[in-house]
């Protein structure tokens, strides 16, 4: 399968590609790791006449922790994150995440920014960036802008990027301690998308009850679900059995999925249900470490 | 048609470069322009890994990149395994140990295993199949690919201790 033809931009700098947006305006695409896109591109379900290839410019791939916050570059692969010391250390839910994304081959190339950007709610990181209450920085000819997540995801394939904007970091709240989190998928088999994921990250007080919670919901609506119900009846109390259990069935009465080969409406919202209940006890243990 | 670009790319050792349409994917650049067919197409849709290639030490699926990113890189196909005339440990696995029956995947397993011992000399058998999870193969069951490549290891691990 050959994809349309098209123009290729290869801008070293972040100034340059967005000229370079900003002149080719819609027909203009950027090519970050090109593993959602491509495979568009091939079906012919994207035809961009113009892809500025942004993977050459430099300062676009960090990780690092700085004023309170993880910062993940948009360009940071996904293989770079399963790497990554911090990461590992700190962050169980984004390995989680990004160890269930495709296969190694194409964690190699994608990109933490690509697989928010693309606004498929079949993508990981949006659920588990929704849990973490991350924000997004767009870059554009103006400068930076933050978005919150919860403002992110507009509708399938739709986000709060404009068009001449890129977008060039995540950044996550560093949780304080007695915090875990985790990312919990069903999958046919590596590579497929999710049936359906749960993303849980709490911080627990020091009597134990749930201070903070963020639950993220992959592939059960038209945008990663954030599970506000489940949220606001944990807040303050104990994740005991009884708990849990209730936001769990919370959880899945928010969930919205649609039928497909994956499965039928009945049978997601019952593996919402499931999975909720085993990442929230799974947050709890990691929290108590 | 969009113009042609030039894209140069050092493969196997050699400097070679080929005038491209910039739609041009990666495997066709390998095997229509640069004449190397060892390297697949098999699904043709980022599912099955038979066009697995080394992109500056990466594996990845030459069919989900274009010609013209790769521009300037260093590229293993699986022509470029066999040094002086000698196969490669994984080569010798794939035959010692039955990896293949009808041989489509190989060249893709072989990439992909290539990559996952660089990384990690000394894989455990689940890291030897999160390794190869990207490539399918539909005549092996996998077992004489894990087995292939866990002799590789071996091998390898035994010619360092020498």
């Amino acid at each position: 399968m050959i994809p349309a033809s098209f123009e290729y931009l290869r801008p070293k700098t972040l100034p340059e590609a967005i000229g370079m947006l900003q002149q080719y305006g819609e027909d203009a695409k950027i090519l970050s790791g090109g593993q959602s896109l491509i495979p568009m591109m091939k079906l012919r379900l994207a035809r961009p006449g113009y892809l500025v290839d942004i993977n050459r410019i430099t300062g676009l791939a960090h990780i690092k922790e700085e004023g309170g916050y993880l910062k993940i570059g948009g360009l940071t692969r996904e293989a770079e994150l399963e790497a990554s010391p911090l990461v590992r250390a700190k962050y169980q839910i984004i390995i989680d995440t990004a160890h269930v994304i495709a296969d190694p081959q194409v964690r190699n190339l994608a990109t933490v920014g690509g697989n928010l950007a693309h606004g498929d709610p079949a993508n990981d990181h949006p659920a588990t960036m929704v849990a973490l209450g991350a924000q997004v920085v767009a870059t554009g000819a103006k400068g930076e802008r933050v978005i919150p997540i919860e403002e992110f995801f507009l509708t399938l394939f739709s986000t709060a990027l404009q068009h001449d904007e890129i977008l060039t970091e995540i950044r996550i709240p560093i949780p304080p301690p007695r915090s875990g989190g985790v990312y919990l998928k069903l999958e046919r088999k590596v590579g497929d998308f999710a049936t359906a994921a749960v993303a849980v990250q709490i911080t627990l007080d020091d009597k134990g009850a749930c201070q903070k919670v963020g639950i993220g919901l992959t592939n059960v609506g038209p945008t990663p679900v954030k599970a506000r119900k489940a949220e606001d009846f944990l807040r303050g109390k104990k994740l005991d059995e009884a708990n849990i259990a209730q936001a769990a069935q919370l959880a899945a009465d928010e969930a919205d999925p649609s039928a497909d080969l994956r499965g039928p409406v009945e049978y997601k919202k019952g593996l919402v249900k499931e999975l909720a209940k085993r990442a929230l006890t799974r947050a709890l243990q990691r929290a108590g470490k | 048609m969009a113009k042609k670009q030039t894209v140069q790319v050092k493969v196997n050792g050699r400097e070679r470069e080929a005038n491209v349409e910039p739609r041009t994917l990666l495997v066709h650049f390998i095997r229509d322009h640069l004449g190397l067919t060892g390297t697949h197409v098999g699904c043709d849709t980022s599912n099955c890994g038979a066009c697995t290639v080394i992109l500056d030490g990466k594996n990845i699926k030459s069919c989900t990149m274009f010609a013209v990113q790769a521009d300037g890189g260093e590229l293993l196909t699986v022509e470029g395994l066999i040094q002086g005339g000698q196969w490669h440990p994984l080569q010798d696995g794939f035959k010692q140990e039955h990896g293949l029956q009808c041989g489509f995947c190989t060249p893709g397993m072989l990439m992909s295993s290539y990559a996952l011992l660089q990384r990690n000399p000394q894989p455990t058998e689940e890291e030897i199949r999160w390794g190869i999870s990207g490539n399918l193969c539909r005549c092996t069951g996998y077992q004489n690919i894990v087995k292939a490549v866990q002799f590789a290891a071996g091998k390898v691990a035994a010619g360092a201790a020498k």
